[in-house]
């Protein structure tokens, strides 16, 4: 894993003209709005949490999300956690395509999502669903990393922008590839920008360039189970900041609503855009 | 015998729809402006304080594809030209900004808000002025 870790590093030092995005502080939940075309976001998303009875665990992913289309937006992920008094480990990957059926702004846009993933011991918790809980985290990494997940992930996302808010809902359904049943989960956000209008002078610290908000999720069980019943459940305040050169900074504290949850959850992200990333490539003088 | 007949279906309606993205190329998205949309008035009409916040929403989420000047990159288009100076009213523009042309390669941007969308609005109509 630490041979991983200089990407965290590198990767967004080596671009050299950054976009500045307009990231919704979400961090489960995904919104109808995609990636421009043409531009590369790299963005590290991470999670540290105690479940009751086991040792403290960064989770943490590292995303590289890019606008094919205005109409589609496909990202890759590697994933690596740390847990205290274990290890730290590479725990996957994960390839995602996000597919914008109607091309117009509606009142409720839906986004279609389609991923594989490949994964295992991982802690990341970038969604939540069936009767994930907990307990799941406390397995020692060296047993759990000898059990690998091949799942298909499919979303229905739906968005809505009003008067400056978005609202955003997922319906998730997950698919072990080794014939588990379906499990099912849900995320629901809503944020806004501190001020709508864009202040006439240059500055970092505008309102307009912060956005804060809510967010909560948790799992549905399965095809088998099909309910509340044995699942976990988050909630909490989201804030990010758009920080001059393109990067974007997310902090979230959240709480598990039930026994089955990890009791605190505190996520934390840095994303950093690139915008027209292989026109740049193409326009490279030989 | 199936084959014989979704092949000219399915070529015909591939010629539609290049024939439509042809038609959004050159300015078609006006036309389906709706009336409403078309007339709606900028809040901000010619506010210079306006004027220099759109130019910073301009630098930030438009100039990559059309140029710090607006004179347009590559195949972007210049949002100097008389389409968008001249023909194309404010609401026009807003609407294009909102829903995006995202089978050309404009994308939504539905996520500014309304407010950022007029001033940024101002600054290019500012331009031609």
């Amino acid at each position: 894993m630490r041979r991983w870790s200089w990407l965290f590093v590198i990767l967004p030092a080596i671009a050299c003209s950054p976009a500045t995005g307009q990231e919704r502080p979400y961090f489960v939940t995904y919104s109808h709005e995609m990636e421009e075309p043409g531009n590369l976001e790299i963005e590290s998303n991470n999670a540290v949490g105690q479940p009751p009875g086991g040792n403290v665990f960064l989770g943490s992913t590292l995303e590289f999300e890019y606008g094919v289309k205005g109409w589609w937006t496909s990202e890759f992920y590697l994933d690596g956690q740390g847990t205290q008094n274990e290890s730290t480990i590479f725990t996957g990957f994960r390839w995602e395509n996000r597919l914008r059926p109607l091309l117009r702004e509606h009142v409720i846009n839906p986004v279609l999502y389609i991923e594989y993933e490949n994964t295992s011991a991982d802690k990341s918790l970038r969604e939540v669903v069936g009767h994930d809980g907990a307990a799941d985290l406390i397995t020692p990494n060296g047993e759990a990393r000898a059990e690998v997940e091949r799942e298909i992930e499919l979303k229905l996302i739906l968005g809505s922008n009003v008067h400056g808010w978005n609202i955003s809902e997922n319906f998730v359904g997950e698919k072990n590839l080794a014939g588990d049943p379906w499990e099912f989960g849900y995320a629901w956000a809503v944020s806004r920008p501190l001020a709508l209008a864009a202040s006439a002078r240059p500055c970092s610290f505008c309102p307009e360039k912060f956005q804060a908000g809510f967010e909560t999720y948790g799992g549905l069980g399965d095809t088998e189970s099909f309910g509340l019943q044995s699942t976990s459940h988050y909630a909490g305040p989201t804030i990010n900041w758009s920080a001059p050169g393109g990067v974007t900074l997310s902090f979230s504290p959240q709480f598990g609503l039930n026994d089955y949850s990890v009791p605190h959850l505190y996520r934390f992200g840095i994303a950093y855009e690139i915008d027209q990333f292989l026109s740049r490539w193409k326009r490279q003088p030989r | 015998m199936r084959k014989n007949v979704y092949m000219p279906v399915f070529v015909l309606s591939m010629a539609l729809l290049l024939a439509q993205m042809g038609r959004a190329a050159d300015g078609g998205w006006m036309a389906k402006v709706p009336v409403r949309d078309r007339e709606r008035a900028n809040p901000y009409h010619g506010q210079a304080e306006a004027v220099a916040a759109g130019r910073r929403i301009f630098l930030d989420h438009c100039a990559q594809c059309h140029g710090d000047d607006a004179q347009g990159k590559g195949k972007k288009p210049s949002l100097r030209s008389s389409r968008v100076q001249e023909q194309a009213t404010e609401g026009e523009i807003h609407w294009l900004l909102y829903n995006g042309n995202m089978g050309k390669g404009m994308p939504s941007w539905a996520k500014l808000p309304d407010q950022q969308l007029w001033q940024v609005i101002t600054y290019v109509k500012s331009l031609h002025e």
